[in-house]
């Protein structure tokens, strides 16, 4: 079997005398969807937020390709290849596309007037925010200057997500990418979630849609009492089975896949 | 409403795609995003929307050929250099304080910082014999020096920036005082020891229009913040912070050191002014400039930056400061009392604040 790719034992986050993470394992492999389920209050949030730097560990420790990581900051894991989409996307409304996708980590000139004057090379972020755009099939979006408040939700989240998508090398984190979405802009998001593991970029996608979890999961991993329950496959599960594991109703026969 | 409908128009471009695989390939072609058909009123909505600052250029010059049919003397090109000059100063400040407001904050102390500066100046110059360079520059030191201060009470304290600058306008105002002995300092003895010091009140002669170094110096600063704030990564980054600090941080912008760089960079700014101060006011003088702080906020809002944040370009405030110099000159030659002046710029200052929230309303 493979490695892999993200990894994580035995975590523990405690905030005074409530235990968010007690003990969580977390596997994620190349190449694969991999969904994080939980009721509210399970502790997905706290083991993501660990997974992105938001959050720092008490215990346990985080492998990504086999090395040790410890993240202090969501900048931190960014540079190690891990992007998270946020659920509040975390764009800025009047920025244009293009200065959207660079925000943080912009391309100056070459050449004197970039060296001395930070002159930046707004053609080239221009170019690449295009074919980042058009690679994820988002080219309706015509106008790379345009400001991100002028386009629909599932716009924005595309515009996330193919930020996500340009610079998450190893891994992206998707927090409810539909949840705030209709029916078609949701069809939208999942193909392009769909689109890009086709690129070979592992997902960890967390989502209280129970359809949308098991349309484009390979694995799906349940979060009870802040920590791992169970790894499913969703071919062999229902999502009723899914649900009855989240709640506790339901004890899983085997304890991880 | 006008937004809401655009968002939710049937003919969008999200919704005409029923099996987005096969879709991806032909949308690669350029296609229109805004083809439906709008409302003339939606589309100057959208129209102001992409292009702010079209509303105080609009009402500049209307304003300019309205005083200009008015009164004839209005059109020379004396007058017309003398609004210039009288604008000089409070314009200089506006571009400090309209960094500030695009982080959706408010500086209430570039003023004092401002008329504090200019006494640090002179009195180093006039009372300490220090050399005239070197006082400039520390007052420059100074101006950087209250910029921190204010940007640490924001930053670290997480004070309002509205509280944070009324207290240090207050304070600012009391050292000034101190440290001026409320005394003025003669324009005679500024000649005579410190010349440098009225630099920027100096004229020149420009075909026919009679311009200051002062004008020269507002112009050069905001051809400056025009390019650091559209060219360079630091300003895409005040906007974001503006915009929506959340999202700036969680993008990756360390958030408080772009807002402790703005409030700084702003401090300068109110220090060059105070020197620009010096020479049009020919004298330093602790008292004076007493409304500066609030004409500069004025001079931005009019020039269409948003109070929220985020929204607004750098020249607008230049041309806000324009406008209201334009109805001053202007409601004066045609021999209107001065209080007609404040009733006009109040009501620019509500109309401009309106616009920018109606403006707004795009996003939602």
């Amino acid at each position: 079997m493979t490695e892999p790719l993200l990894y994580a034992r035995n975590l523990v986050k405690r905030y005074g005398r409530v235990t968010a993470m007690d003990h969580a394992d977390f596997d994620l492999y190349p190449g694969e969807i991999l969904a994080v389920i939980g009721d509210n209050g399970a502790g997905k949030s706290s083991l993501i937020k660990a997974l992105s730097g938001a959050v720092q560990p008490d215990e346990g420790e985080i492998r990504l390709d086999g090395q040790p990581v410890a993240f202090a900051s969501p900048l931190e894991a960014r540079k190690a290849g891990i992007e998270t989409v946020y659920q509040t996307l975390a764009l800025s409304p009047a920025l244009s596309i293009s200065d959207n996708m660079f925000m943080g980590r912009e391309i100056q000139r070459q050449g004197f007037m970039g060296k001395w004057f930070g002159m930046l090379d707004k053609p080239a972020m221009e170019a690449f925010s295009r074919q980042k755009l058009s690679e994820l099939g988002l080219m309706t979006i015509q106008n790379i200057s345009q400001p991100v408040e002028t386009l629909s939700g599932g716009q924005r989240q595309g515009v996330a997500v193919a930020r996500a998508a340009a610079f998450g090398s190893r891994v992206i984190i998707l927090d409810e990418p539909t949840a705030a979405l209709g029916v078609k802009e949701s069809r939208r998001v999942l193909d392009l979630i769909l689109d890009v593991r086709s690129r070979g970029i592992p997902i960890v996608l967390i989502s209280h849609n129970m359809p949308h979890v098991f349309e484009v999961a390979d694995r799906i991993h349940i979060h009870r009492l802040g920590r791992r329950l169970c790894v499913i496959n969703p071919k062999e599960h229902t999502m009723s089975d899914a649900v009855a594991y989240m709640t506790g109703a339901k004890v899983p026969e085997v304890l991880a896949a | 409403m006008e937004a809401a409908a655009f968002l939710e128009n049937p003919e969008g471009p999200m919704s005409d795609i029923p099996d987005p695989v096969v879709e991806r390939n032909k949308t690669e072609t350029v296609a229109s995003f805004e083809h439906h058909s709008r409302g003339a009123l939606d589309r100057v909505q959208h129209f102001l929307h992409r292009f702010p600052t079209m509303v105080p250029v609009i009402v500049l010059v209307l304003s300019v050929i309205a005083f200009g049919l008015i009164s004839p003397n209005f059109f020379s090109a004396f007058n017309l250099s003398l609004i210039l000059q009288q604008v000089a100063v409070v314009g200089t400040l506006a571009a400090a304080q309209s960094l500030v407001i695009l982080t959706a904050g408010i500086d209430l102390s570039v003023g004092a910082v401002m008329v504090m500066v200019s006494v640090i100046m002179g009195k180093l110059s006039v009372d300490f014999g220090i050399p005239v360079p070197i006082a400039i520059v520390i007052g420059l030191v100074v101006g950087a020096g209250t910029g921190a201060l204010n940007g640490a009470l924001v930053t670290r304290l997480k004070l309002p920036p509205f509280i944070t600058t009324l207290g240090t306008w207050n304070i600012f105002l009391a050292l000034n005082y101190y440290l001026s002995n409320r005394e003025t300092i003669r324009s005679q003895t500024l000649d005579a020891e410190a010349p440098l010091l009225k630099l920027f009140g100096e004229r020149f002669n420009l075909g026919g229009a009679v311009l200051t170094y002062g004008v020269v110096l507002m112009l050069l600063v905001f051809a400056v913040l025009w390019y650091a704030l559209y060219q360079t990564a630091w300003g895409r980054r005040v906007y974001a912070v503006g915009d929506d600090p959340e999202a700036a941080a969680l993008a990756g912008i360390q958030t408080k050191r772009v807002l402790m760089s703005v409030y700084v960079v702003a401090g300068v700014i109110c220090a060059l002014a105070a020197w620009s101060s010096i020479g049009r006011v020919g004298s330093v003088s602790p008292t004076s400039f007493f409304e500066a702080n609030l004409e500069s906020i004025t001079a931005v809002v009019i020039g269409g930056i948003s109070l929220f944040g985020g929204r607004g370009s750098i020249l607008g405030p230049l041309i806000g400061a324009l406008i209201v110099g334009v109805f001053n000159s202007g409601l004066r030659l045609a021999g209107v009392d001065v209080l007609w002046q404040l009733f006009a710029t109040g009501w620019l200052i509500i109309v401009a604040v309106a616009i920018d929230q109606w403006i707004r309303k795009i996003s939602s």
